[in-house]
């Protein structure tokens, strides 16, 4: 098999990438591979995923231009760092964490795409998150009450139920505090 | 601790100790991505907007707080020369984005090396810890308290909704990137690995390695780590790549159970021609060295080498870096030169670890 990028050498570096369930495969030989950084162990960051995110946020911003009749939309530009829509979907990179106030659902189906999910459950921070972290864990805690009751664990359940009542009122406390 | 240390030893200090499972898994890693809010990312920041951000985290070195995880030492990129880089990059201390691209960029270095903190790479924030061995879970915790500390000091960027945001919306979410390194001849050898690997693949988890003729991968080395960032906490992130991981490990072992009860003496040959060829060779370029390596650390591992230790294994995967070997001989060489010197650097350090052993 010939390499896919110079089609002279032969190909000796067979890669498969799969993001998100989508697979992609690489034919290529070792010095194109250096060329392209293309995740050799040690010396690359690896991967062009830049280049296939970019071919990904091209096809998104295509089709939405089909779907409303090919009229190029109005250019969306982030107001603290100046990056316009255009120009993330080209880089595929952010240019400041204002970005994704500014560019908002937009963002949606190249999330989805990627990671198969538009937002984050993992960690908050504390300072910041506080409140975000009682919401959540009250979340938990819903759950986690839904399952005793189904197993039949009151004991467990009423306890559960009265910890739930006391975050709430920390977090009704703490909303009032901040206006 | 000085920078000479960091760029003249070629094992880092948490490196010297075996981690568990270290038959199979080389070292686990943990990185986490943080931005401060407002600033913009380190990719259109100006020199002076990216100086303030350098100096706003390297601060929080100068509070002491980062003291209880070992003596910091922070290194302007500006300092180091190119081929202290490059040792750095080899060294998997700093990402050779890092290394190459960044303005204003700087690393604060734990002194066992365990902890490399990066500011101004892609992200203004790059907290990554290494752990000899199947630890990703303590990698987590350890990389998770920093984030902590770092967290106390600055204002990160974050969103309800969306997360730890960063520049490349593939890291957004838990801003997590979770990866093992393992080491997989049996795989290979009894040729299951392209099975295994792309069952691997359909589990939301990425595999690097490179594929020479067929389906041999140079040196047997594969590093397992997570795709996903948004909508798994990194609990679950973990966790997934910790059963896979697992699995892997267990699949090896039988792997390389089965070679040794079919095919001893086959075996056998491969390891200790390997060995004898590493042993004395004159002229050794890189990619046959990671396959002999290869061969000898699977020989020790199943006790067929008594007289080489495996750390010896782990350093001298550093030093046969092209960067590391110009930094020991202190002389730029052509890639010819640099095969004479590798295979005097391995001969030397094969006859060295078995005299400590007490062999030959």
């Amino acid at each position: 098999m010939l390499c896919q990028e110079c089609e002279k050498k032969p190909a000796t570096l067979h890669f498969t990438k799969i993001v998100n369930g989508e697979k992609t495969e690489f034919h290529i030989c070792e010095a194109c591979a250096r060329e392209r950084g293309e995740g050799i162990p040690g010396t690359a960051n690896g991967f062009s995923i830049h280049s296939l995110l970019s071919g990904l946020l091209d096809f998104e911003q295509a089709s939405a231009m089909n779907a409303i009749g090919a009229k190029p939309q109005q250019q969306i530009r982030c107001e603290n760092c100046g990056l316009t829509y255009t120009q993330f979907s080209k880089m595929g990179r952010f240019g400041c964490s204002n970005c994704y106030v500014q560019f908002g659902n937009k963002l949606d189906p190249i999330l989805k795409r990627v990671h198969g999910s538009t937002s984050h459950v993992g960690k908050v921070p504390k300072r910041a998150g506080e409140q975000i972290q009682l919401r959540r864990e009250i979340e938990a805690l819903r759950l986690d009450l839904q399952t005793r009751i189904e197993q039949e664990d009151f004991e467990n359940a009423a306890q559960i139920r009265d910890r739930i009542r006391e975050l709430e009122r920390n977090v009704a406390e703490a909303e009032e505090k901040h206006g | 601790m000085s920078k000479r240390s960091y760029v003249e030893e070629a094992l880092s200090d948490w490196m010297k100790g075996n981690g568990p499972e270290a038959d199979v898994v080389i070292s686990s890693r943990i990185r986490i991505a943080r931005n401060l809010t407002g600033h913009p990312f380190p990719m259109l920041a100006t020199n002076q907007q990216a100086q303030d951000v350098m100096k706003q985290l390297t601060a929080v070195a100068d509070t002491g707080k980062l003291e209880d995880y070992g003596p910091f030492e922070t290194i302007a990129l500006s300092q180091l020369s190119e081929l202290e880089r490059r040792v750095l990059v080899e060294k998997h201390l700093i990402s050779p984005n890092l290394a190459n691209e960044s303005r204003s960029g700087a690393v604060m270095l734990s002194g066992n090396e365990a902890v490399s903190i990066m500011v101004n790479e892609e992200d203004h924030l790059r907290i990554q810890c290494l752990y000899p061995g199947f630890q990703i879970k303590e990698a987590w915790g350890l990389a998770s308290r920093i984030d902590d500390i770092f967290e106390e000091e600055t204002d990160y960027a974050f969103d309800e909704r969306r997360g730890y945001l960063t520049s490349c919306p593939t890291n957004v979410g838990t801003g997590i990137r979770s990866s093992v390194m393992m080491h997989l001849p049996g795989l290979v050898l009894t040729q299951q690995i392209n099975r295994i690997l792309s069952a691997i693949t359909q589990v939301g988890l990425a595999v690097r390695g490179i594929y020479g003729e067929g389906s041999e991968a140079t040196g047997n080395l594969f590093q397992i780590s997570n795709q996903i960032t948004l909508g798994q906490s990194e609990g679950e992130i973990i966790e997934n790549l910790h059963n896979v991981a697992r699995q892997i490990i267990e699949h090896e072992r039988a792997a390389r159970q089965r070679l040794l009860e079919d095919s001893k003496v086959r075996l056998e040959d491969r390891v200790q021609r390997s060995y004898g060829i590493l042993s004395h060779a004159m002229i050794m370029d890189s990619k046959e060295a990671a396959q002999r390596l290869s061969d000898v650390r699977l020989g020790i591992d199943l006790g067929l080498i008594g007289d080489v230790s495996p750390q010896v294994m782990n350093e001298m995967m550093v030093l046969t870096q092209p960067g590391f070997l110009q930094q020991v001989f202190n002389e730029k060489m052509s890639p010819e030169q640099r095969d004479i010197r590798r295979a005097e650097l391995i001969r030397k350090q094969l006859q060295h670890s078995e005299s400590d052993h007490g062999g030959v």
